[in-house]
């Protein structure tokens, strides 16, 4: 047997190499530094990392390449597009991240034990969040360049497994916390499960594991169909649990308010630009020429998940589980733009992810900030007039909600804008009205939050506004610029990503 | 066309400044308002440079555009923010920025004891910020952003001492009028847009001669009521006589010299649409004969000499819409008298603010009187200001107004009769109103309120008012020697070569001159050689009644809009609470309910949760199933 070396393109997996080198050194930093270096180090390490893998991208951006790793990835403009848009988001969660209140001091001791009191009372904190970040960043960068069906497997563990784990390390109701992250895993695997099921139809569809062989075999037809639409259905499990569409759902509600905040806010903008990504590219890929058999699936779960999400974030009373629900409905939405199957689809999607990521990140490092003694307060009643007693912070919290809502001059309008049109132009009008819909039952529950904040008289229970950190108030502010100038001015933005995005088959 | 990458400038400065300001808060009181002079007056300087650099060139390559950047691309709507300066904006760019710094120079000492003077600095950048963008901007869209600036800018300034509730109320009434106009220009630019496709001067411009004459009069009227708003021009006029609740070098610089022009430069800008439209022309004229002698009538019977001059400033710019209107021989004559007004306006403004400021803040010309002796500074620049209103030569209005009579009477036919009639019908009375307020202010016995204490200005006042009064005596005769003016910007409009002449301009001028003297000679014998009343007397005829009260333009308002707009509302707002409020309340409480239940699901057991994934992928197949029999 002749073994051959395999044939790397050092330069273009280099985002992710350095990512995961810097995890290592993160590992091994955690290991063998000092305790009172360890958190400086860790954050400098996790914060180099991502911003050399963001400038690595930069430099990449005009290349395409089927064979960058032997045909298992792929670069091309809309990887790119979404590696930065991930990185982007990863940077300024990990602002957020670095605020230890948040994490427990010793994730592996027992909620309520004598070791986490000792570990809280000597300030002693450990940092394993930063490499947990990290691989999960990695993950996530491969999830949407993977072009074989393994690497796509193998992406989606590399990045929901340190989610798990983040997920588990709240300081705050640990216990709560923990029970999250047991859930989240659970589900996980069973969705993973479905996804493994249905590469394996797959295979048995077209003899092959690629999303060029399964592109070949759909076009060319005579395969056996039965074999495809399971598969696709399958697979679709997979990707549509990790992005919360409904009935896959179920998990995020309870995850979102498990997890500490940061966290929340990296899954919640980070794993959903990752997961859309690999969605966008094997269905315009290689089920593009199958689109008989999916779009009625996918329309429906599309509009079931835009008006649940709407519905039920309605009945919230807890601002973190209406985000998560909020989210479930951005799920639907951008759903349409797997829809549309059409080149304005894919550049509505990229920049409906970007969009919405930001704005997701800066919506949470806002929810970190109203606290009480006992910790965060998500509690809405105990929002009431926070716009009086903390503008600024209140304003900025209403200018996400906005964005969300999709009101003119944020970036939310332009997104469901361009992501909706792209949608009608492809013919999916029950969509578009579906979402319209859904944005104005949407937009009640947004406004409502910004009418409870301004125009409710403040209850005095001890909610205070943390003067924010200054790594919080850069993500705060960057994210409120991004959202304000990609509503204002969203043509260069848009202009760059329709250059790109076009998926190489 | 020639580029240039220095025009944003112009409108950064101030805008710097203003932001500035008002995001440094108290820190700034102590040198805001130098900070904000001197961004104006940098703006000044900028303009200069302009307009060295556009006389070396020839007529064609005078235009100077600026991109800004891509404002908006949708399908095949696309806005650039670009900027285009050619030989009309730079009469408006120096306007704004000259009178502006004199203005901003003017009140480092007017405002001196009032303890928001950086505040009031960093409105007054931010209306040159504002007005400037107005005048450069290269199309509609961006003139728009431009004329909303400078309408909020007008109503913070106006509004600047808002703890007195009325000037609050003259702040809200100016902004709500002027938002009817600005209707008119949104509707003008949709109505652009829907027809030609384009949205910017040039492109109207190119496609103007195969629109349909339907639509350019359509776009034409909607400009003109656009017009009639930010100018105060009949039929929403109302506003300006209550817009002098704002501090005096507010109203020279907004509501006399600059903002309330837009108007002009409005109609002036579009003249490729009024060209083509004969209609809409003819509106234009007859909005601008109407007004002319319905301020000057309203000048003749006002007390407080602010609201004497905001009347005047009302029929002056109405003899300037009229010169608009009047097609390509009359542009240049409108922009000449636009520019003549604005320094001996803006010098009498500033003049009243200068006796105000002397006499307690007194505004009432029957508290006047003998202040010639005390003010001497001011009596002599006001008084040159006088002589240029009235056309006196060789000073200023003598120019620019006799050609808009002229070309008033040469417009032929019946029409030009008329409208030279009225032209100088407006003359005599302009006379008459000019010569009172100088008559009980300046000279006469004195008036006053035991306290006051006449006394002249420091320097820092009188002297933009002095710098003004040279303008005022001798911008007229530069702007028209060699026809300097008409031939600057000769090449902006299409020439129709006919010029035919009805009276000779020896004999306009002669009648304008006749007009001028009866009606000062009917101000002597009314004013100077009987007692003035300290207190306005009661027993007048019904006309000064209905003069006294701006000819009822008020009650006409409220009978005509006011009380039929609030019945409107209130059944509205009936409406609006029984079906549509209620049709809301139904969905919400349908969706708060369909919440509610759905979020059942949501029971915390992750067993619970598999089993929906385990529905949802059975769900799948099933459907896969449907789809594929």
């Amino acid at each position: 047997m002749v073994f051959s070396a395999p044939v790397l393109n050092y330069t273009l997996l280099s985002p992710m190499l350095i990512l995961l080198g810097g995890a290592l050194i993160g590992v091994l930093v955690e290991a063998f530094m000092s305790k009172a270096l360890r958190p400086i180090t860790q954050l400098s390490v996790t914060l180099g990392s991502l911003v050399l893998a963001l400038v690595q991208v930069w430099r990449i951006r005009n290349e395409q390449s089927m064979t960058a790793a032997m045909g298992s990835v792929v670069i091309d403009g809309p990887a790119v597009l979404l590696q930065a848009s991930i990185l982007i988001i990863s940077i300024i969660s990990v602002f957020l991240i670095a605020d230890t209140e948040h994490f427990t001091a010793l994730a592996a001791s027992l909620p309520g034990s004598e070791e986490e009191r000792h570990a809280m009372q000597t300030g002693s904190q450990v940092t394993e969040v930063y490499p947990l970040t990290l691989f999960a960043v990695a993950g996530m960068l491969l999830f949407p360049v993977s072009s074989d069906l393994i690497t796509l497997f193998v992406a989606l563990e590399m990045l929901s497994l340190p989610l798990y784990l983040m997920a588990g390390l709240s300081r705050r109701r640990r216990l709560a916390s923990q029970e999250s992250a047991l859930k989240y895993f659970l589900l996980g695997a069973f969705s993973s499960a479905f996804f493994l099921f249905g590469a394996a139809f797959l295979y048995g569809y077209s003899a092959s594991v690629t999303f060029a062989g399964i592109r070949e075999s759909v076009v060319g037809g005579g395969g056996n169909d039965v074999f495809l639409l399971i598969g696709i259905a399958f697979l679709s499990v997979g990707l549509l649990f990790k992005v919360g569409a409904v009935p896959f759902h179920a998990w995020s509600p309870d995850v979102y308010q498990g997890s500490p905040t940061p966290v929340t806010a990296f899954m919640a903008a980070a794993t959903k630009v990752a997961a859309f990504g690999a969605m966008l590219r094997i269905y315009y890929t290689s089920f593009a020429n199958a689109q008989w058999s999916w779009t009625p699936m996918l329309t429906v779960i599309a509009i079931v998940t835009m008006l649940f999400g709407s519905l039920v974030a309605i009945a919230q009373r807890d601002v973190k589980r209406m985000l998560a629900y909020s989210s479930i409905a951005h799920a639907g939405f951008l759903l349409s733009g797997v829809i549309a199957l059409n080149k304005a689809g894919l550049e509505a999607s990229i920049f409906y992810l970007f969009a919405y990521g930001i704005a997701t990140v800066g919506g949470f490092a806002i929810v970190t900030l109203v606290r009480d003694s006992a910790g965060e307060v998500t509690d809405l009643n105990r929002w009431k007039g926070l716009g009086k007693r903390s503008p600024w912070v209140a304003a900025a919290f209403a200018g996400f909600l906005l964005s969300f809502a999709g009101i003119p001059l944020t970036s939310g309008f332009i997104g469901k804008f361009s992501i909706f049109s792209a949608a009608y132009e492809s013919g999916a009008k029950s969509i578009v009205i579906a979402g319209v819909l859904s944005s104005a039952i949407a937009a009640f529950f947004y406004i409502r939050v910004i009418v409870l904040m301004f125009f409710t008289d403040p209850v005095e229970d001890g909610t205070s506004v943390e003067i924010p950190s200054a790594l919080t108030s850069i993500t705060v502010i960057f994210s409120m610029v991004v959202t304000i100038a990609l509503g204002v001015f969203p043509a260069p933005v848009l202009n760059f990503i329709s250059d790109l995005a076009t998926f190489i088959r | 066309m020639t580029t240039s990458n220095s025009l944003v400038y112009l409108i950064a400065l101030p805008l710097l400044g203003a932001t500035i300001l008002l995001l440094a808060g108290r820190r700034a009181d102590k040198w805001g308002h130098i900070l904000g002079t001197l961004m104006s007056a940098s703006s000044f300087a900028v303009g200069l440079y302009q307009l060295s650099q556009m006389l070396g060139r020839t007529n064609e390559a005078r235009p100077v555009t600026q991109k800004l950047f891509e404002w908006i691309s949708v399908g095949t709507f696309n806005v650039d923010a670009g900027l285009l300066l050619d030989q009309l904006s730079i009469c408006f760019v120096l306007l704004i920025t000259g009178v502006g710094t004199l203005i901003h120079i003017y009140s480092i000492s007017y405002m001196s004891h009032d303890h928001d003077r950086r505040r009031f600095f960093a409105y007054l950048n931010l209306f040159i910020a504002a007005m400037l963008l107005l005048v450069l901007g290269n199309s509609y869209l961006n003139l728009y952003v431009g004329w909303e600036g400078v309408g909020l800018a007008s109503y913070l300034l106006i509004g600047f001492w808002n703890h007195k509730p009325a000037y609050a109320t003259a702040s809200k009434k100016a902004f709500v009028m002027n938002r009817i106009g600005d209707m008119g220009l949104s509707f003008a630019i949709m109505i652009a847009f829907a027809t030609i496709g384009t949205v910017s001067f040039e492109g109207i411009k190119e496609h103007a001669h195969h629109t349909s004459t339907g639509a350019l009069t359509a776009i034409g009227i909607m400009l003109l009521v656009a017009a009639t708003g930010k100018s105060a021009q009949f039929p929403l006029q109302a506003w300006l006589g209550d817009a002098m609740a704002g501090p005096t070098p507010v109203s020279a610089l907004i509501h006399a010299a600059t903002m309330v022009t837009a108007g002009v430069y409005l109609i002036t800008r579009s003249n490729f649409i009024f060209d083509a439209a004969p209609t809409a022309q003819l509106l234009v004229v007859i909005v601008g004969a109407i007004t002319l002698l319905f301020g000057a009538l309203i000048g003749t019977a006002k007390d407080d000499i602010k609201k004497a001059l905001a009347a005047s400033t009302m029929s002056q710019i109405g003899y300037m819409i009229l010169g608009a209107g009047l097609g390509p021989v009359g542009y240049a004559f409108a922009i000449m008298h636009l520019l003549t007004h604005g320094f001996f306006k803006a010098g009498m403004f500033l003049g009243a603010g200068s006796v105000m400021h002397g006499m307690n803040d007194e505004v009432n010309m029957r508290k006047y009187g003998a202040l010639r002796k005390f003010m001497p500074i001011t009596f002599v620049t006001f008084g040159l200001g006088y002589l240029a209103i009235l056309g006196v030569p060789p000073f200023a209005g003598f120019y620019s107004k006799d050609m808009i009579i002229e070309t008033a009477f040469n417009a032929g036919g019946i029409k030009g009769i008329i409208l030279g009639t009225v032209t100088l019908l407006g003359a005599g009375i302009t006379a008459f109103y000019m010569t009172r307020v100088m008559i009980l202010t300046f000279t006469g016995k004195s008036r006053w309120d035991d306290e006051a204490h006449p006394h002249e200005s420091p320097l820092l006042m009188w002297l933009p008012m002095a710098i003004l009064a040279i303008g005022s005596v001798s911008s007229g005769f530069l702007l028209s020697r060699g026809d300097a003016l008409v031939n600057w910007l000769a090449p902006l409009f299409e020439h129709h070569g006919e010029h035919k002449e009805l009276l000779s301009p020896i004999v306009v001028s002669g009648l304008a001159l006749a007009m001028v003297a009866i009606g000062v000679a009917i101000a002597f014998l009314k004013y100077s050689r009987q007692e003035v009343a300290a207190v306005a007397p009661e027993d007048v005829s019904v006309f000064t009644k209905i003069a006294r009260q701006d000819l009822m333009q008020d009650r006409f308002n409220e009978a005509v809009f006011m009380r039929p707009g609030q019945q409107l509302t209130q059944v509205l707002v009936k409406t609006d609470e029984a079906v549509i409020d209620g049709a809301v309340r139904g969905v919400g409480q349908l969706a708060m309910g369909s919440g509610s239940i759905l979020r059942g699901l949501q029971s915390g057991f992750v067993r619970s949760y598999a089993a929906l994934i385990l529905v949802g992928a059975s769900l799948l197949i099933a459907a896969i199933w449907v789809v594929t029999k």
